[in-house]
């Protein structure tokens, strides 16, 4: 854990002492084997695209748009991103978003109690279901796809089946009325004004999870396991890598995201439909993978699935931007999505072959 | 960790809220009143069977309705449901079966249900058809329908916004592939002077609907109404155009408590309901109506449970009713 293993990060820009050449090739150098590198080329490239494409595109408050769509699927792309660098799926975390913000709602509203009893609820019993995936992944030695898929449809059913059955529709009611409803909004579904752009602080939750994800990741032992487990896990664990316990923090940390994102639901929208999230759990995939992750596991990075889910909110956001015609909307959003990887995939080879 | 839980739960009992949640709820539900029989005709078994799937707000408000009828005119009412045509059909057999007294179905697969409704008139079992399937229901020899045309809904939303004097609006469809949303855009377009966009957002991802209106919103600042086809995505247009900065009329189809508060406060326009509530509760009274008087309503034709536009000096009794979950 302590950050005082890993080398000191070297000063970049030019003002930097010494061989200024030196200095310079190895920044490029090290840039160049940055799993986040093509898809920066990719989000530039759409960026460029949509500025060109839809004249609302630039502005302030277009932005602010853009980077809150971003944001709501960037939030849990970070730790799907850490789970696939450590060699793993979840496909309930989509799922697990909404269960969330339904244990922390009805908690909550049955009770009668401060909402800030359901959020510490909620928070425990998601971070339960992570462990139970990692868990159940570690001691059954089954492939977390069928692992998580399995909790996938039982979430799904035990979302509409718990709902059903307390609050009798199929969503939950309005908490807005109750006490620290406010102060909970005010720390998961508020906005800020800067000047006259409105930045939602969903936004900052995304920024510090990156902030810290790379912090890990990149300079603590913690970082080192997590790339290890992904690697190859038998040869981690020979060399003392404990792979149970990175796995499994690793799946209690997308349950500690969910958590973030339900309440986001919960406080932004007051009541929450129990049919939602199917399918989201695909998007941050996606996000992750679009930003560099491999499939395989062992490499990838936070950066890169910040770049990647703003790639994804940029696209989907774009098309509306630039009015085309909304029949066509998802073929549009598929094939800007592929030509985007596929520039991603194109730079990270030339980069390779020339590094 | 079970330290962290005893705490959390100690808090609870120390944090609970004096306002809202199910205290309240209990004490609305204490003011209200059961029903009684006010009639001495024998106790007759009728059935509804609908297409609907698990769980969906609007059914619950159909039954309700139903079996507030039912209660009145001393019925015993039983209910069956699937979303799939052939089970549908299948527990409709079940209750023909059973020699049921009375049959409601809906008819959203028509051609799964034809035969079996034919065979409910082959035992003598009157049919009534509701909420879907007004073409069939007089072919397949149904007594009558009670439901809403949701073209003739689409219309009246365009009649209203000329009313409002609105000259670009906005139909948001948070499901691809729904004809009966196609319907109701296609309806508002066609008595709509002014012009009409389409939205298609992800219906089950709400920040997607939020962030999708919002940039269609800025993309085009001419639009001066949006309407959403389903209740639960009121609200969120409604801080789609705060966000965006607009100052577009937000409207919708159907009814729910939160819409019926946004009415209320002024952030909504006006609601389209089709009253699922008289769906059940006509389906039922008519039926009894038959057997005790044969009488029947509509004189061939269907029999119209909507639209009926709401707006904001209907809303404070709406709210009530809404929450007691018969709106």
């Amino acid at each position: 854990m302590s950050p005082a293993d890993a080398p000191p990060r070297q000063p970049a820009g030019p003002q930097a002492a010494g061989d200024e050449r030196l200095m310079h090739r190895s920044l490029v150098h090290r840039l160049m084997g940055r799993p986040e590198l093509g898809s920066v080329v990719g989000a530039a490239a759409v960026f460029l695209f949509f500025t060109f494409a839809a004249e609302p595109f630039l502005r302030a408050s277009s932005l602010s748009t853009v980077l809150y769509a971003s944001s709501t699927i960037g939030i849990m792309a970070v730790p799907v991103a850490l789970l696939m660098i450590g060699g793993e799926f979840d496909l309930s975390a989509g799922v697990m978003v909404v269960s969330s913000a339904l244990i922390s709602s009805m908690f909550s509203y049955q009770m009668t109690a401060n909402t800030w009893v359901g959020v510490g609820v909620s928070l425990l019993v998601t971070l339960a279901i992570g462990f139970f995936n990692g868990f159940l992944l570690t001691r059954t030695r089954l492939p977390s796809f069928i692992i998580t898929l399995g909790t996938f449809f039982m979430l799904t059913g035990l979302n509409l089946g718990f709902t059903k059955l307390i609050s009798g529709t199929v969503s939950t009611k309005t908490i807005a009325d109750m006490e620290g409803f406010a102060s909970a909004r005010a720390v998961f579904a508020s906005h800020l004004t800067l000047g006259s752009v409105d930045i939602q602080i969903t936004i900052l939750w995304w920024i510090a999870l990156v902030a810290v994800a790379t912090w890990v990741l990149l300079r603590t032992r913690v970082g080192n396991w997590i790339f290890a487990s992904g690697g190859g896990a038998d040869a981690a664990r020979a060399v003392g890598v404990p792979v149970t316990k990175t796995k499994i923090g690793l799946y209690m940390g997308v349950a500690f995201a969910a958590w973030i994102s339900g309440q986001h639901l919960l406080f932004s929208y007051d009541a929450i439909q129990s049919g939602d999230g199917v399918g989201n759990e695909f998007l941050y995939i996606i996000a992750a993978v679009v930003g560099g992750c491999l499939m395989t596991g062992g490499y990838g990075s936070a950066i890169g699935s910040a770049v990647g889910a703003f790639i994804f909110g940029m696209t989907s956001k774009g098309i509306v931007y630039a009015q085309w015609n909304p029949d066509w909307f998802k073929f549009f959003l598929g094939a800007m999505l592929l030509l985007a990887t596929l520039l991603n995939a194109w730079v990270r080879k030339r980069a390779e072959e020339k590094a | 960790m079970s330290a962290v839980l005893v705490a959390v739960l100690g808090a609870s009992l120390a944090g609970c809220s004096s306002t809202g949640g199910k205290r309240a709820e209990d004490a609305r539900a204490a003011q209200a009143a059961g029903g009684k029989a006010a009639v001495n005709t024998p106790r007759w078994t009728f059935a509804m069977v609908t297409h609907s799937g698990d769980g969906d707000t609007f059914w619950d408000i159909v039954q309700n309705g139903a079996e507030q009828a039912a209660a009145k005119d001393n019925i015993k009412f039983v209910y069956g449901h699937d979303k799939e045509a052939q089970r549908q059909s299948q527990l409709v057999q079940s209750y023909i079966d059973q020699k049921v007294d009375g049959l409601i179905v809906t008819l959203a697969k028509p051609d799964a249900m034809k035969d079996v409704v034919a065979k409910a008139e082959k035992a003598g079992i009157p049919v009534i058809t509701v909420n879907s399937g007004a073409e069939e229901s007089k072919a397949y020899g149904a007594l009558s329908h009670i439901g809403q045309d949701e073209t003739v809904a689409g219309e009246a939303v365009g009649e209203e916004l000329n009313k409002r004097g609105k000259k670009k609006a906005l139909c948001v469809l948070h499901e691809q592939g729904n004809v009966g949303h196609e319907q109701r855009c296609a309806g508002t377009a066609k008595t709509f002077k002014g012009d009409l966009q389409k939205l298609y957002v992800e219906g089950t991802n709400m920040p997607d609907v939020q962030s999708s209106i919002e940039s269609k919103l800025q993309a085009d600042p001419s639009i001066d109404s949006v309407v959403t086809l389903g209740a639960p995505f009121a609200p969120t247009a409604v801080k789609a155009k705060e966000q965006a900065g607009s100052k577009a009329e937000i409207d919708t189809f159907d009814l729910n408590a939160q819409v019926a508060g946004g009415l209320k406060d002024g952030s909504l326009g006006f609601a389209v309901d089709q009253q699922p509530y008289l769906q059940g509760y006509e389906a039922v009274d008519l039926l009894w109506l038959y057997k005790y008087n044969s009488d029947m309503l509509g004189g061939g034709k269907p029999v119209l449970t909507g639209p009926q536009v709401i707006t904001k000096k209907d809303a404070t009794a709406l709210q009530e009713y809404t929450k007691r979950g018969t709106r």
